[in-house]
């Protein structure tokens, strides 16, 4: 599957709030952050978890600053990296 | 309930603790069903199955009751169970752990 995102790109969490299974935490959800890497093809959580293995999705990694997703932090350098599919990013505006 | 990131929480017990019989046996069971081709319970279907138990039982259970309620619900959705089958089952355990 060809991946929207590349390493590096800066990108933003839907803030998008769907009925049913959702694995993307609430605490990331208009957060701004950026592609550390792209982890792989694998089948959409939001779908398997209605038994449906039919909706690939590409994976990323993506690391946010701790300042961004708490709005503190113990150090500013800190980040957090959390993996989100590709349906839940956009491009940073 | 289950997404709790970022509210406060209690002091978390990081004793190591042996887990119970029956707790080791609902794991192989999730194991067993989860690895059967195609699955008759996906892991994200147990953890569907979980955010659905509600807030107050959710609470309530230990981690692995959590976990034969869910793979008990997926079970009955799908018709691998009935609840009569269940409900039979479980009136026959309590008869002989009564005697």
């Amino acid at each position: 599957m060809s991946a929207r995102f590349a390493p590096g790109d800066r990108v933003r969490v839907r803030e998008w709030f769907p009925p049913g299974h959702v694995r993307t935490p609430y605490y990331v959800r208009g957060k701004r952050g950026e592609i550390e890497r792209i982890c792989g093809t694998f089948n959409n959580p939001e779908r398997l978890a209605y038994n449906r293995p039919d909706d690939p999705k590409v994976l990323y990694r993506v690391r946010f600053m701790q300042t961004e997703v708490w709005g503190r932090a113990e150090r500013s350098s800190d980040t957090i990296d959390i993996e989100i599919y590709e349906h839940w990013l956009e491009p940073e505006q | 309930m289950h997404d709790l990131g970022g509210l406060p929480g209690d002091a978390i017990d990081r004793t190591e603790h042996q887990n119970d019989f029956w707790e080791q046996r609902v794991d192989a069971l999730m194991r067993a069903l989860g690895t059967l081709d195609p699955p008759l319970v996906r892991t994200d279907e147990l953890r569907r199955a979980i955010e659905g138990i509600g807030a107050d039982a959710f609470d309530s259970m230990t981690y692995y009751e959590r976990w034969i309620s869910a793979i008990t619900e997926v079970l009955l959705e799908k018709g691998v169970i009935s609840v009569n089958e269940l409900s039979g089952k479980i009136a026959e355990i309590e008869k002989r752990e009564a005697e």
